[in-house]
């Protein structure tokens, strides 16, 4: 049932995911998943696609629900909040989408500082700076009255973070931020979010299948596998990992015990046994 | 061999079921969650501030905008009208009522029916497109991470315009239907000016204009609600909004006419 108050008990952890499950439909996308992810460290998740990494993000912002388990935000139980009360945590998350998630009917100006706007507590000249500062820190300034469809990829991502963290969040969501960039753009984007979290101090929730990236960012990786994390450590843990699914996923290897599923795929042991 | 295909038509039948079984579901859970969208649609306006702004925009898109359309669909309507009713009429050398026909036939029925139809074709049908892309855009899920309820933000406002604007929208189609009527009385029937003003303060009374007008709120409620509903449904890209917006189009111009029906009937029993 909906919960009207925030209970919030002391812990070392941004964020606990304990035994998180979701599906949609006959899907089972997180089966009984745990995680724990501690104030301050940049936590990257990889995985293969359609693993349920942005679900997960997800369950953190409270866009999705698990079907079971507790999601737990700032020592804040979030899965049975209501709206309202979902929103205070909220404003202490800011999420960075796949696909950066502008608004196209509004302009730069106006989506980075849309929190700010709806809120109405600042004047709106103290959001303005506010936002030519946020912008400033992603590295882009003079660009707020255009519009979301006159930016390139890299711009748009650096966007959609300022956006993120115009109100000052505790902890930030990295939805895929390097997928879909060229190598140069994809790594001013590492660099802009290791520059965040000396920055800003928070908690950041990367996800990636970039392995360059992930190196690069994280304090520790996680791997997502069939609906559970099944390893996590250092960089320097994961490289060396013997575990076969790490290994063959950083490995970048079609050959392991990691398959395709799709029975549209004829198994390919038959053809590459010599 | 015989059990065989008995066993095989068995089969057929159960597998027939399922289908519309699955169908009948599908159907509850899409007028479930239309409603539950129409509730928390009630709620959000009744209790945070409207946003003036974007609804006056809506406004200007969904109403202003659509004054040409209803303009042509409402003065063919009253001239068609006028030409079959006469048809009929000068039978009984009654040529006269022909503008009582025109009149009570738009106001009543096809002044609300058609304006709310065309409505849904233009303006229930880009909803669905504009909230479809925000949603598999992410969006819908941006606003949300944003503490931002979508529900007040954007369904509100296009819900109010719409309920307005189709109420206003029908207005003008009546007057235009009727002046569609006036014209083709005048020049093709041989009725003079008076006799069809004349006429029409005759046969109106206030009560057949207030029924059309009570539909007209209740269909700008529908075109805006299933627009915004099957919007926030879409799924899976470019195929999936067009999908949600075929929908959200037939499901508004069937709910249209079920509900006319309804409110008809009502009225002619309650007099
Ligand atoms: N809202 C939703 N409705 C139905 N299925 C979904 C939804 N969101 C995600 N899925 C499914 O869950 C799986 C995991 O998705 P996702 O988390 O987006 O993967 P990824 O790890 O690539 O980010 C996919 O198979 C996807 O189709
Ligand atoms: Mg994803």
């Amino acid at each position: 049932m909906a919960t009207h108050e925030l209970v919030r008990k002391e812990t070392p952890f941004a964020i606990e995911g304990v035994k998180l499950t979701k599906s949609f439909g006959d899907l089972v996308v997180l089966d009984e998943m745990n995680i724990q992810i501690r104030r301050g460290e940049t936590m990257v998740i990889i995985g293969r696609s359609g693993v349920g990494k942005s679900v997960f993000l997800k369950l953190i912002e409270g866009i999705l629900r698990p079907d079971s388990g507790d999601v737990i935000v700032d020592g804040v139980t979030i899965n049975n909040l209501d709206e309202e009360v979902l929103n205070l945590v909220r404003k202490k998350v800011g999420m960075l989408f796949q696909g950066s998630a502008l608004f196209d009917s509004l302009t730069v100006g106006e989506n980075v500082g849309f929190a700010l706007f709806e809120e109405k507590q600042l004047p709106r000249p103290q959001i303005l700076e506010k936002v030519r500062d946020k912008l400033k820190l992603v590295g882009l300034s003079g660009i707020e009255s255009l519009d979301p469809a006159e930016l390139s990829g890299g711009m748009r991502k650096r966007v959609g973070l300022a956006r993120a963290i115009c109100n000052d969040p505790e902890i930030i969501l990295y939805d895929e931020p390097t997928t879909g960039l060229d190598p140069i753009t994809a790594d001013s984007i590492n660099d802009l979010i290791v520059r965040m979290k000396q920055k800003l101090n928070v908690t950041a929730v990367v996800v990636t299948h970039d392995m360059t990236s992930a190196y690069k960012v994280g304090d520790r990786i996680a791997m997502l596998y069939d609906g559970k994390i099944v390893g996590i450590g250092t960089p320097d843990e994961i490289k060396n990992s013997k575990d076969p699914v790490i290994h063959q996923f950083i490995t970048g290897s079609a050959v392991g015990p990691i398959t395709d599923k799709s029975r549209y795929l004829i198994n390919s042991e038959n053809h590459n046994s010599h | 061999m015989l059990q065989f295909s008995l066993r095989k038509k068995l089969y057929f039948f159960i597998y027939w079921l399922q289908e519309i079984g699955e169908k009948l579901f599908v159907i509850l859970q899409e007028t479930g969650g239309t409603f539950i969208l129409l509730v928390d649609t009630i709620k959000s306006f009744l209790s945070t501030p409207l946003r003036w702004k974007e609804t006056l925009n809506q406004m200007q898109k969904c109403g202003v905008k659509s004054f040409p359309l209803v303009f042509l669909t409402a003065i063919f309507t009253g001239m068609v009208l006028a030409l079959q009713s006469a048809y009929q009429l000068k039978k009984f050398s009654a040529l006269q009522f022909t503008a009582d026909l025109v009149s009570l036939s738009i106001t009543r029925e096809l002044g609300p029916v058609l304006t709310a139809m065309v409505v849904a074709g233009r303006v229930g049908a880009g909803m669905t497109a504009e909230l479809g892309t925000m949603k598999v855009t992410e969006q819908i899920d941006a606003l949300k991470s944003l503490a931002t309820d979508p529900v007040r933000y954007l369904v509100v406002p296009r819900v109010v315009a719409c309920f307005f604007m189709l109420f206003i929208l029908t207005v003008y189609a009546d007057f235009i239907g009727i002046a569609g009527g006036y014209i083709v009385s005048i020049f093709k029937l041989g009725i003079s000016s008076d006799q069809y003003i004349n006429r029409l303060f005759i046969a109106l009374f206030p009560k057949d204009v207030f029924t059309g007008l009570i539909k007209a709120f209740a269909f700008g409620l529908v075109v805006s609600i299933v627009g915004c509903f099957y919007g926030f449904r879409a799924k899976g890209g470019a195929e999936g909004v067009g999908l949600a917006t075929t929908m959200s189009v037939v499901v508004s111009l069937i709910t249209i006419i079920v509900l006319d029906t309804f409110f008809t009937a009502i009225f002619y029993f309650i007099g």
